[in-house]
C-alpha cells in the first residue's frame, strides 16, 4: 500500500489552484535596442541566451509549482514494473526452488512471482506452510491471444494474515497442458480452478471434481477467451441434439452469423459520435 | 387372507435408512435467489450437499473487457446488487492505482461514508431475511424502517438506491447535497436504539437461541483453508478486516473497532454483524464531523489509458468479505481483464462443511449465516 500513502489529507495547505509566478524576465535589458549589421550575429546569440535563460527560468517555476500542488492536482503517473528488492521471502523461495521461480517482480508496491508450472503445488505448499500464506485469496484466468508461448496465464493471490501481505504468483500455460492443482494445499482453491476451466479451458491435474461450474455440462466454447465472440454462440450439442452430433455445433470463434439489419435507404446514416 | 411375508418389508426400506436425493432450489425463497442445491438426506439429516451455481451468469468479466475504465463502474453494481457502493469502491480504487490517480480527501471521505452506510443497508436486508428464514417475521418490519432511510439518503445522493453507480475512478461524480450531512447525522444518531430494538427480539430469544447457537459450525481451520472472509471468518475467531490490516480511503483515520467471537456458530455470526453495524453508526459519524472542503475529483485524462502493461490487485471490505478487482491493463480505454473477486462466491464454497450432518431446517439457518447473493457468485 505503500504507494497510496501520500493521498492523506494535509491539512492546513491549501488546495486551490496555484498560478506558477511569472518567470523574471530580468535579461531583457542586456539585449542592444538595435543591432548593427556587423553584431547581427553577436545580438542573435545574446538573443537565444535570453531565450534559454527565459525558458530555463519559466520551467524551474513550473516544477516549482508542480511541487507544490496537493498529489490530487497533479498528472498521473503510472506505476512501474521494478525488479523486486532482495527480500526474505523471494531469496527463500530462490534458493529452495531455483529455476522453479522465473521471475520476481513489482508493479504499483505489489510482489509479482512467475513460477514454472510444475512447481506451483510445492511452490504453494512452501508458501502456506513455511511462509505463513494461509489465505488464498483468489485464483483466475487470463488470456493473451498474442504470446506464442502460453497464452494463457493463472493468477494466485495469496495472503499473509501476520505480514498483512499480499503477493501474486502467475504460471503460464497452453491449450491442453494441464496445471497441478493446489486442492491438496488449499481447500478453497476447488471453485475457482473449476471456474478457470470454465472460462478459459485450462485444466488442473488431480483437481477433484474438474467440471464446469458456471456454464452447465456440454456448452461448447470457454466464453472468457478472446476469440469467444461477446453475442454468445449457439449452444450446440447438449441442447439440440436432434441437429448436432457429438462435440458438434457451433465454434467458438466463428460468431452466430448474425448481422445487423441493414439501415433504411431513405435516411442518411447518423454520424457516430466520438468516443473520446 | 393374504399371507404377507415379512421378509419383503425389511427395516431398511421403511424407516429411514434409505438415502434420498432431492433438488433443493433453484427457485426457493430461503436460496437467497438462485442457489440450487443437490442433498442427500437420510431423513432430516443431511448425509451430503452439491452446490450449483452458475442461474445468474452475466458474463460481466466480459463485459468488462468491452468497455472503458469509466463505463463499467454500472456494471460492478450488479454483482452484489444490495452493495452496490463497496463493489464501485473496490473497482474504482482498482483503476486509480492502475494509473496512479490520487483522490482528494473530501472524496476519500464520501466514499468511507457511503460504504459504511452500505454495510448499515447492506446487514439490515440480512438480518431480515435471515429471521424471516427462520420463522421470526417481526424483525424484517422494523429493519426495512430504517434501510428506507438508508435508501433515501442514498437516493438523495445520487438518484439511485440499490445499482448506485456513485463513484467515478478519480473522485466523487457529485458533492453531498444541502442539508444531506444533517439527515445522515440524525439517522445515524438514532441508529443505535433500533439496533437495540432488534437485539431485543432476538439477542436473548429462547427460540432464535435454539435455531442458532451451535448451528452450521465453520471452525478458523476450514474457514481460512476455503478463503472465507467477511463477519463469516470473525464469527470463526479470526480478526481479519481489510479496513484495518490494509487500510483504503480514509480508514486509518477512524476510530472504530472489529469485532470477533469465537464460537464459530450462526449465532456468534449474528452478533458480529449486530456489533459490525454499531462500528458503522461510529465511522459515519466520524466522516461527518471530519469532513474536509475541498475538490472532488482528481486530475486525470478525459479517456484513461491503462500503462501498456502492468496489472493491479485492489481489495476493500464489503459487507459480505472482502471484494477485490484484478485488472489488467493493454495500453488501451478498455481493462484487458478485470476481474471480480466475490466474497459470496468462497463463503458459499464452504457451505457443505458446515450443513453436513446437520438436519435439513438447519440448512436454512446456515444459508442465511453465509449472506449469500447470487448476482456476485456467478457475476
Amino acid at each position: 500500500m505503500s504507494e497510496r500513502q501520500d493521498d492523506k489529507p494535509q491539512e492546513g495547505r491549501p488546495t486551490g489552484d496555484q498560478p506558477a509566478p511569472e518567470a523574471p524576465d530580468e535579461t531583457r535589458s542586456e539585449a542592444p535596442a538595435t543591432p548593427d549589421s556587423d553584431s547581427s550575429a553577436a545580438a542573435a546569440e545574446a538573443e537565444a541566451e535570453t531565450k534559454a535563460k527565459a525558458a530555463a527560468a519559466k520551467a524551474k517555476a513550473v516544477a516549482e509549482a508542480e511541487a507544490r500542488k496537493e498529489p490530487w492536482e497533479r498528472d498521473p503517473a503510472a506505476p512501474e514494473w521494478q525488479e523486486a528488492e532482495s527480500d526474505g521471502l523471494v531469496d527463500a523461495l530462490k534458493s529452495s526452488f531455483g529455476e522453479g521461480v522465473l521471475a520476481a517482480r513489482t508493479f504499483a508496491g505489489e510482489l509479482v512471482l512467475e513460477i514454472d508450472r510444475q512447481s506451483i503445488r510445492e511452490v504453494g505448499r512452501s508458501l502456506k506452510e513455511e511462509h505463513g500464506f494461509t489465505l488464498l485469496v483468489d485464483i483466475c484466468g487470463v488470456h493473451y491471444p498474442d504470446r506464442d508461448q502460453a497464452p494463457f496465464e493463472v493468477v494466485y493471490h495469496l495472503y499473509n494474515l501476520d505480514q498483512t501481505r499480499r503477493i501474486r504468483l502467475k504460471v503460464g500455460t497452453q491449450e491442453g497442458i494441464d496445471v497441478p492443482s493446489v486442492v491438496a494445499v488449499w481447500k478453497g482453491a476447488n471453485w475457482p480452478e473449476r471456474e478457470v476451466y470454465d472460462m478459459y479451458g485450462v485444466r488442473f491435474a488431480e483437481h477433484p471434481d474438474m467440471t464446469r461450474i458456471l456454464m452447465w455440462e456440454g456448452f461448447n466454447g470457454h466464453p472468457l477467451r478472446k476469440d469467444f465472440p461477446v453475442e454468445g454462440i449457439d449452444t450446440g450439442a447438449a441442447i439440440y441434439p436432434e441437429f448436432y452430433g457429438d462435440e458438434a455445433g457451433p465454434v467458438a470463434g466463428t460468431g452466430t452469423g448474425w448481422k445487423p439489419p441493414e439501415p433504411p435507404e431513405d435516411k442518411p446514416e447518423e454520424p457516430v459520435p466520438d468516443e473520446a | 387372507m393374504v399371507e404377507v411375508d415379512s421378509s419383503d418389508l425389511s427395516r431398511d426400506t421403511l424407516f429411514g435408512v434409505e438415502e434420498m436425493e432431492i433438488n433443493f432450489g433453484p427457485q426457493h425463497p430461503a436460496t437467497h435467489g438462485v442457489l440450487r442445491l443437490k442433498l442427500k438426506v437420510d431423513g432430516e439429516r443431511i448425509v451430503d450437499c452439491y452446490p450449483v451455481i452458475g442461474y445468474l451468469h452475466r458474463g460481466t468479466e466480459k463485459l468488462f473487457e468491452l468497455h472503458p475504465f469509466f463505463q463499467n463502474v454500472p456494471h460492478t453494481d450488479r454483482l452484489d446488487y444490495v452493495a452496490a457502493a463497496t463493489n464501485n469502491l473496490a473497482y474504482v480504487g482498482a483503476v486509480e492505482k492502475l494509473l496512479g490517480i490520487v483522490v482528494p480527501p473530501r472524496a476519500s471521505y464520501i466514499r468511507t461514508l457511503l460504504s459504511e452506510l452500505q454495510r448499515i443497508s447492506s446487514h439490515l436486508l440480512w438480518l431480515a431475511t435471515h429471521a424471516i428464514d427462520i420463522g421470526a417475521m417481526t424483525p424484517f418490519f422494523y429493519t426495512f424502517r430504517e434501510r428506507e432511510v438508508v435508501l433515501d439518503l442514498f437516493e438523495e445522493y445520487c438518484g439511485a438506491r440499490l445499482t448506485l453507480n456513485c463513484m467515478r475512478p478519480g473522485g466523487q461524480p457529485y458533492d453531498l447535497p444541502v442539508g444531506w450531512v444533517e439527515r445522515c447525522a440524525e439517522f445515524v444518531g438514532g441508529f443505535p436504539e433500533k439496533i437495540d430494538e432488534y437485539e431485543g427480539l432476538l439477542t436473548e430469544n429462547r427460540i432464535w437461541k435454539k435455531r442458532t447457537v451451535g448451528i452450521g459450525i465453520l471452525s478458523p481451520e476450514m474457514a481460512l483453508d476455503y478463503a472465507v472472509t467477511g463477519p463469516m471468518l470473525r464469527g470463526s475467531g479470526i480478526g481479519l478486516d481489510v479496513r484495518k490490516a490494509m487500510p483504503y480511503e480514509m480508514y486509518d483515520q477512524m476510530d472504530f473497532d472489529v469485532p470477533v467471537f469465537y464460537n464459530c456458530d450462526t449465532y456468534d455470526r449474528y452478533l458480529v454483524r449486530m456489533e459490525e453495524m454499531r462500528q458503522s453508526v461510529r465511522i459515519v459519524q466520524q466522516c461527518l464531523e471530519k469532513l474536509p472542503e475541498g475538490p472532488l475529483m482528481a486530475k486525470r485524462p478525459r479517456v484513461l489509458k491503462a500503462p501498456k502493461e502492468g496489472d493491479v490487485y485492489h481489495a476493500v471490505e464489503a459487507p459480505k468479505g472482502e471484494i477485490g478487482f484484478y485488472i489488467v491493463g493493454d495500453g488501451t480505454p478498455n481493462p484487458h481483464r478485470c476481474r471480480g473477486r466475490p466474497p459470496s462466491f468462497y463463503n458459499i464454497q464452504v457451505l457443505p462443511e458446515m450443513v453436513v450432518g446437520g438436519r435439513i431446517a438447519d440448512l436454512i439457518a446456515v444459508i442465511g449465516t453465509t449472506d449469500v447473493v447470487l448476482g456476485a457468485v456467478d457475476r
